[in-house]
């Protein structure tokens, strides 16, 4: 039985499930436990599982990223949260050197089943070092899965999996995704984690996108559609492991390829799209592919700023006009506010997170 | 080994006698064929410090876990890791530890509950709070040691690792080895005259001690308090041995006409090895003669041989598993 839920609230359901289901699964994080219990996605686990199975830490990311891995070498199965992945950088050493090699570099006898939890995203004068997208870093890492679920279903089937999985796995989380709503299933249920989804189907173009940008490129679909336009929206779900058959795939019917990533430009995940479908499709490719990403540059807090920085709906429609050869639209036209603000989900957003 | 012995008994010292022996002499056997080009990793030698890896290991218990760092070789085969399947890991054989994936760095012997080194400094130490940690979670009887040198007490991730064995009231012993350099660099190039690195941990709220790390007995006399009252649930302690590292940083020479370090200073802690210090209280007490001594020499020597022929002819990695690094499974 599917019902709807919030991506929050499907987060918090697959905890549950999985904490339920598995005494040695554990959750900490700072302000695991506080009153907002990060978005919701923990509210009440620790009057339910007991605070030996849900903490908050100390401040202290790289510390308590290498306990949760200590942890999990000896049979636990930690899931790690932090608030913003900006943060988790501390923790890259960790992360990097420990959680992802540890595997393979002591010869396949232990593996790390760490579950960690990052929130990316913009938002709201969040500036620099809170509202980073650092997928395409994450992701570079061979033993480290990464993974960015966009539907309220996903959210609850990858964390589930994440969780079980014997690997290290980073769910990255778009703040702007919590309080959309998805038919999610009620039972205990599994994404497989390197599998991409066919968010609409289309034959003229494919657009591969990930996290909130799937949300943008399946609205920009929608447009193009009415201009007589079949785009394909392919929802990346999974960083690393990279689904491959599915870019070429649909590139391969296409012959047109759009990337879209709120990480930056250059070294992203969406020049990583570009270089599978050029190495692997390209006797396919009737148009040079186009990125669609974050500028090279730091996030900006002012407004106006922000305005800049960010792509939209309109920039994904436009990208494919131009490879049609077809007038490009303006926001009115997209159905968007020129005068909107890009750095809140929308006008109901009044701060300060 | 994890052979508890009576203190103070001839047994006892006789036990550390031979453990030391058998490292100091694993090392040099290292140091004599390094040359050969077959042992192709970094190997940091433990050649001077081998008291506080036996004196620490002795008190522990099989199921206790042991981690450690860049220089493993002495913690490793002190807590009872396979000699051949350490040389091999050094010659980047199949047979090795890891494989061949790790190197000297690397060492893991799960049998014995050595749960791995690894050589950032300070990396390993928060991995070993986090299986002391795990064993709490699951109500296991065991203790962790996790081992370190002077330079990783830089390293914030001390504090961190401190501070959450406090919190937690973890079964955790921090062993740290100061040798008095990182690397090249000496202690008052690197830490302000007077910082206290066990004031450190007492203000983190750990128990603390210090003896003379080339003294196997207070070794393990400090260390066996403080493992009994860590299984006790009496919390972590931090624990602090002097010592020396003879040979150079990394490799299998001696540095010392680098002049980092004053001749007068190598000599005197030459002075002071723990074996030969050992050897002559243990003549004095006619608890040992030199029959025994070239008895007990032989037997160590035939037993690294055969580990140097044993990883000489195993054979080489399974090119094939070189892009593998996800495990199987989840559900």
């Amino acid at each position: 039985m599917a019902r709807e839920l919030t991506y929050a609230a499907a987060i918090r359901e697959a905890t549950v499930q999985s904490m339920e289901r598995d005494e040695s699964v554990y959750l900490m994080g700072l302000g695991a436990t506080d009153p907002k219990g990060i978005f919701g996605t923990t509210l009440g686990l620790e009057q339910r599982f007991g605070s030996k199975r849900v903490l908050d830490m100390p401040t202290a990311e790289n510390g308590m990223t290498g306990v949760a891995i200590g942890s999990a070498l000896v049979g636990l199965k930690p899931v790690m949260v932090h608030q913003r992945d900006d943060f988790a950088l501390l923790a890259l050493d960790q992360i990097a050197n420990s959680a992802a090699k540890w595997y393979s570099m002591f010869n396949f006898q232990r593996s790390v089943p760490l579950t960690i939890r990052m929130i990316i995203g913009r938002g709201w004068g969040q500036g620099p070092q809170h509202s980073q997208s650092l997928q395409a870093t994450l992701g570079h890492f061979p033993g480290l899965k990464v993974v960015m679920p966009v539907t309220a279903p996903d959210a609850k089937g990858a964390l589930i999996s994440a969780i079980f999985d014997p690997n290290p796995v980073i769910v990255l989380e778009h703040r702007w995704l919590y309080a959309v709503l998805g038919d999610v299933p009620e039972d205990r249920f599994e994404i497989p984690l390197g599998k991409a989804r066919t968010a609409c189907f289309g034959t003229d173009v494919t657009i591969v996108a990930t996290g909130y940008g799937v949300l943008e490129a399946q609205r920009a679909a929608e447009i193009l559609a009415s201009d007589g336009i079949s785009a394909e929206v392919i929802d990346l779900r999974s960083i690393r492991p990279l689904d491959e058959e599915a870019v070429v795939d649909s590139v391969s019917k296409t012959g047109r390829l759009i990337a879209v990533d709120s990480g930056w430009r250059t070294f992203g995940v969406a020049a990583e799209v570009v270089a599978l479908a050029s190495e692997r499709a390209f006797s396919s490719l009737k148009a040079a592919p186009i990125r669609i990403t974050a500028p090279d540059t730091y996030v900006p807090t002012a407004s106006a700023l922000a305005n800049e920085y960010y792509f939209s709906t309109v920039d994904i429609v436009n990208a494919v006009c131009a490879m049609f050869d077809l007038p490009l639209k303006t926001d009115g036209e997209c159905g968007l506010d020129p005068a909107r603000a890009k750095d809140v989900p929308d006008a109901s957003f009044r701060g300060p997170f | 080994m994890t052979r508890r012995l009576d203190t103070g008994t001839a047994d006892e010292l006789l036990y550390y006698y031979r453990a030391m022996l058998r490292i100091r002499m694993v090392e040099e056997a290292i140091a004599d064929r390094y040359s050969e080009q077959k042992m192709r990793c970094p190997t940091h030698l433990s050649i001077g410090q081998e008291a506080v890896a036996v004196g620490v290991c002795a008190a522990l218990e099989l199921r206790d876990y042991v981690v450690s760092t860049h220089r493993p070789h002495a913690h490793y085969l002190a807590k009872g890791g396979s000699l051949p399947a350490m040389i091999a890991e050094l010659y980047g054989k199949a047979t090795g530890c890891c494989g061949g994936r790790g190197g000297s760095m690397h060492l893991i012997d799960l049998a014995v509950n050595m749960l791995g080194s690894t050589p950032i400094v300070g990396g390993s130490v928060p991995i070993a709070v986090g299986a002391a940690f795990g064993s709490s979670m699951r109500g296991e009887d065991r203790v962790t040691v996790v081992f370190f040198g002077d330079g990783m007490t830089e390293e914030g991730v001390f504090l961190e690792a401190l501070n959450f064995a406090a919190l937690k009231n973890l079964p955790i012993v921090f062993v740290c080895e100061n040798n008095y350099f990182s690397v090249y660099s000496p202690l008052s190039v690197r830490q302000a005259t007077g910082r206290s690195r066990v004031g450190i941990a007492t203000a983190s709220g750990l128990q603390t001690g210090t003896a003379h790390g080339n003294d196997v007995s207070a070794v393990a006399a400090l260390a066996s308090d403080a493992i009994a009252r860590a299984r006790g649930g009496g919390g972590p302690a931090y624990l602090e041995f002097d010592t020396y590292r003879w040979r150079e940083h990394c490799g299998p020479n001696y540095d010392n006409d680098l002049a980092y370090r004053s001749l007068e200073e190598f000599a005197e802690w030459q002075t002071r090895c723990p074996i030969t210090t050992l050897q002559r209280e243990l003549v004095r007490g006619n608890d040992i003669d030199q029959n025994e001594i070239d008895r007990l020499s032989r037997q160590i020597q035939e037993e690294i041989d055969s580990a140097f022929a044993f990883a000489e002819s195993s054979p080489d990695p399974d090119t094939s598993l070189l892009t593998r690094v996800f495990a199987d499974g989840g559900e």
